[in-house]
């Protein structure tokens, strides 16, 4: 009897280990002349090493979620774990963010961009320059090295800020919209990349993303999320292998996956768009 | 750059041309001598007045006041600027009030200052202070505004302390905004020094150029005025120089 309580107790233990960030019940209300409820409640539970992606209708939240995982603000409700410690007032050690805006800074060139947080946290500077070179040759802007964000597209900016987010080696990778100004070739190609890393380094990811098929195409498990205030209205699990590319958007299952995805949103895009009636 | 180069090259023509056609219009009695000089005989008695160190004692004096007040007014703009930045609520209060700043003729209370201080450098700090320390204040605000959040969130996820955010990452960010208030900054404790030691001072330059001017002396008046405006536009010019420098650096193609 007493046996069997531990034995459920330690797989208990084992699941939790398993997850990586956990949300539960949270939400977030932005107060001020007319108080705006953002999100939730919501529950989420993202486990270590998993790919998941976030959609949603503009304005649901998504990006509000991010920064109440990564510890940037704090939830009006709920609770945030990471790594089994409440996030609470500080953004915890092992996430990195890349947020929707461009976050390169002007002053810099493309390498001190990238170099950046390494030299801040007092990296020795041959490793530094390791991670910096290999990080550079990565993302595809070793011609850029010297070049200052402003002589760069606004999708080379989004690697820079990428680049410089993955040199200080997160376990927890967050990115908003990070390919969003890229076109779609480009995008499938960046999705491989971003494959390869997630493989290479065994990093937890959260994409935000407003593509449909890149969600489909990259994820373990893509959440769908409702109109503004944002919460899961379904999460969709793809059941591809870990070893997938940009080729699975010519699989069947992958358009199935992608026509779920638009049927889940279509009626929440319209909502948010304020169409009646959908 | 050559398109840079040609704007460079048509300053300089439109200086020298305007040079060249006053001393035209002096050397061809156009206009009386009596009113204005040549320049070229400005340079030459700046020139005598130089070598035979007449008015290195006024120099020194103007230039050790201005000094004194720059400092001081960046110093002071910038740390009001952060304070009244981090305090929305003063903010709103001290707004009008610093957009309304250059209205008030602050000369006006010159002989208070004296009164005050008496009749030595520090009612010309004071003023020079306190007309340039309101520029370096409106550009500091104006920079911090400028700062994009994301690069204070940036920051946070990198873990840095509030301390190295500020040195690496908001001072940079606002740097170009910073530099426009150094500028102002410096333009107006000159102005401020200068127009001090006009109304009245026992020395520097605007004192010497005051002396001359009723003193009929033209030559003395003419050379000094000539240099405070040498001085002011190199010193403009060469902050320009490197300010744009930056600025390029920055744009946004
Ligand atoms: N700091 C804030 N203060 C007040 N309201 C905010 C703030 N940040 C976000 N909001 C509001 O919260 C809601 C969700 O914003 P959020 O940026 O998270 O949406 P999103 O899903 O990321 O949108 P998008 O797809 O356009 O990026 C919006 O209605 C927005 O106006
Ligand atoms: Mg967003």
């Amino acid at each position: 009897m007493s046996a069997g309580v531990a034995v459920a107790q330690a797989q208990t233990a084992t699941a939790q280990a398993k997850v990586h960030a956990r949300l539960r019940g949270v939400t977030r209300v932005f107060e001020g002349k007319l108080s705006v409820h953002a999100l939730g409640p919501l529950d989420l539970d993202l486990p270590r090493g998993e790919f998941f992606s976030v959609v949603g209708p503009s304005g649901c939240g998504k990006s509000t979620l991010m920064d109440l995982i990564a510890g940037l603000s704090p939830p009006t409700e709920g609770t945030v774990t990471f790594e089994d410690k409440p996030v609470a007032g500080e953004v915890p050690d092992g996430i990195g963010a890349v947020f929707q805006e461009d976050a390169s800074f002007p002053w810099l060139t493309v390498r001190d961009n990238i170099a950046f947080g390494l030299r801040r946290a007092g990296v020795d500077p041959a490793e530094t320059q390791r991670r910096v070179e290999y990080a550079i040759g990565f993302m595809g802007l070793r011609e850029f090295a010297t070049a200052y964000p402003a002589q760069l597209s606004g999708g080379m900016r989004q690697r820079v800020c990428i680049a410089r987010t993955l040199v200080m080696q997160p376990r927890l990778i967050l990115l908003d919209e990070p390919f969003g100004a890229l076109d779609q070739q480009t995008r499938l190609l960046m999705g491989d990349e971003l494959l390869r890393l997630w493989r290479e380094t065994g990093a937890t990811v959260m994409l935000i993303t407003h593509a449909l098929d890149e969600a489909a195409m990259l994820s373990d498990r893509v959440g769908v999320m409702s109109a503004r205030p944002g919460r899961f209205i379904d999460v969709i699990t793809t059941g591809w292998s870990r070893e997938r590319d940009s080729n699975i958007v010519a699989d069947p299952a992958f358009g199935v996956v992608t026509a779920r995805l638009w049927s889940l949103l279509r009626g929440e895009s319209l909502k948010a768009i304020g169409a009646k009636g959908a | 750059m050559s398109r840079q180069a040609a704007i460079g090259w048509t300053r300089v023509a439109v200086i020298v041309g305007s040079i060249l056609l006053i001393e035209a219009l002096c050397r061809l009695k156009i206009i009386n001598p009596l009113t204005l000089i040549p320049p070229s005989e400005m340079a030459a008695s700046l020139w005598e007045l130089i070598v035979t160190g007449k008015v290195t004692d006024d120099i020194a004096q103007t230039f050790s006041t201005v000094a004194i007040a720059f400092v001081l007014s960046v110093v002071t703009g910038f740390i009001l600027g952060a304070v009244i930045h981090a305090l929305p609520r003063v903010r709103r209060a001290v707004d009008p009030l610093l957009a309304s700043y250059y209205s008030i003729p602050f000369f006006v209370f010159y002989p208070l200052l004296i009164a005050l201080f008496g009749l030595n450098t520090i009612p010309l700090i004071v003023i020079g202070f306190v007309f340039a320390t309101a520029a370096m204040v409106i550009s500091t605000l104006n920079g911090l505004d400028r700062v994009p959040r994301v690069l204070s969130k940036t920051t946070r996820v990198l873990r840095m302390s509030s301390s190295s955010s500020v040195l690496f990452v908001t001072l940079p960010a606002a740097a170009p905004y910073l530099f426009t208030g150094l500028k102002l900054a410096l333009a107006y404790s000159f102005i401020g020094v200068i127009a001090g030691e006009f109304i009245l001072s026992g020395g520097g330059l605007g004192y010497s150029i005051a002396y001359a001017y009723n003193n009929f002396d033209n030559q003395t008046m003419y050379a000094l005025m000539m240099f405070v405006l040498v001085i002011a536009t190199v010193m403009n010019g060469a902050l320009h120089v490197f300010e744009q420098r930056m600025l390029r650096r920055r744009a946004r193609a």
